[in-house]
């Protein structure tokens, strides 16, 4: 989902900063704050910015005889909600684009856009809706993270399709175009976030079930379920 | 356990599908980001010039799957200290207050 350094015309650049930006500034705010108010989140959110760093390094192979990466953003969207993961992807997007030559400065804007804000806010509207049907905690993560995953990448084929409308069709020709390069690679690297985004969340529960509770992720009957039946 | 064997065998799947598709015909393997510029030269006709060049980039294959390397190591290591730490933490409260088993 990097759109790489310089494929993005100018004013593209500056928007998709503008539109970004603002949101990454209210997610250190918030994530400042909550940590001021609440050190015992810190090894938390450290967790879920550290699986955003192992997930987005592993390059898949996948059925359309291509490599994609996954995201690792769904922890940190159901944790933490949207505003700060945009803080902890922008960080790992920016690693790449100064040390591996992933994705790009100008484009950082775009691509925090895409990973670092509209798939958390799936992820999160995912994992709210499972939660509010009662639907199985860990089933609730496996879609959040394989939804904020596709998403992800969605994004991007809308942002280089507004930046590149084909000749012919137009913007949704080309959206088509970039669709058919992300979208299916996608899917199963998507599935496979999604099962070990779950397990992750199993160990999280079974250890700090407490601290769920204070972030208000999961309701105590559930968390008390769960850890009698691991138990 | 079952969640871990739920994960395993979805992990067993993706590979199966993996070993399928490169027995299957040739590919590439190339990164799907890569790919994208491709699209963007077909539906330019190729005139749309990168206006702006990575600051720096790993000097080899090798060198930049060493950065990928360390990059998962780092985020890892944090992973795998805080669930130790958390565990460890448990056990101990669990065999200080035995009675207080929740």
């Amino acid at each position: 989902m990097h759109i790489m350094e310089g494929f993005l015309p100018l004013y593209w650049c500056v928007l998709w900063y503008a539109l970004s930006l603002p949101v990454v500034a209210y997610g250190a705010y918030k994530m400042n704050r909550i940590i001021k108010e609440n050190r015992d989140l810190l090894p938390l959110l450290a967790v879920s910015g550290a699986f955003i760093f192992v997930l987005s390094s592993l390059k898949m192979p996948s059925v359309t005889g291509s490599c994609s990466h996954p995201t690792g953003t769904g922890i940190g969207a159901i944790l933490f909600g949207p505003w700060i993961t945009s803080v902890l992807s922008i960080i790992v997007l920016i690693f790449q684009a100064i040390f591996l030559a992933h994705g790009g400065l100008t484009t950082l804007g775009a691509n925090t856009f895409s990973m670092g804000i509209v798939g958390p806010i799936v992820g999160y509207l995912v994992y709210k809706a499972c939660m509010n049907r009662n639907v199985n905690l860990y089933l609730a993560v496996f879609l959040a993270a394989l939804f904020a995953d596709w998403f992800t990448y969605i994004v991007t084929s809308i942002q280089l399709a507004l930046a590149f409308p084909a000749a012919s069709g137009g913007v949704l020709a080309s959206f088509e175009a970039f669709l058919g390069v992300f979208a299916i690679t996608q899917v199963p690297l998507a599935i496979v976030e999604g099962a070990v985004s779950a397990l992750l969340f199993k160990y999280i529960v079974q250890l700090r079930g407490d601290v769920l509770l204070k972030l208000n992720v999961a309701s105590p009957d559930i968390i008390k379920k769960l850890q009698e039946a691991s138990a | 356990m079952k969640l871990e064997y739920i994960t395993l065998a979805i992990i067993l799947i993706f590979i199966a599908i993996f070993a399928y598709v490169s027995s299957t015909g040739n590919h590439e393997w190339s990164g799907a980001d890569d790919q994208a510029g491709n699209t963007i030269d077909k539906l330019t006709g190729g005139t749309y010039q990168p206006w702006a060049h990575s600051i720096w980039e790993p000097p080899s294959g090798e060198i930049e799957s060493l950065l990928f390397a360390l990059q998962a190591a780092f985020g890892a290591i944090i992973i795998g200290y805080f669930l130790g730490y958390y565990r460890g933490l448990a056990k101990a409260k669990a065999s200080a207050y035995p009675e207080e088993k929740q």
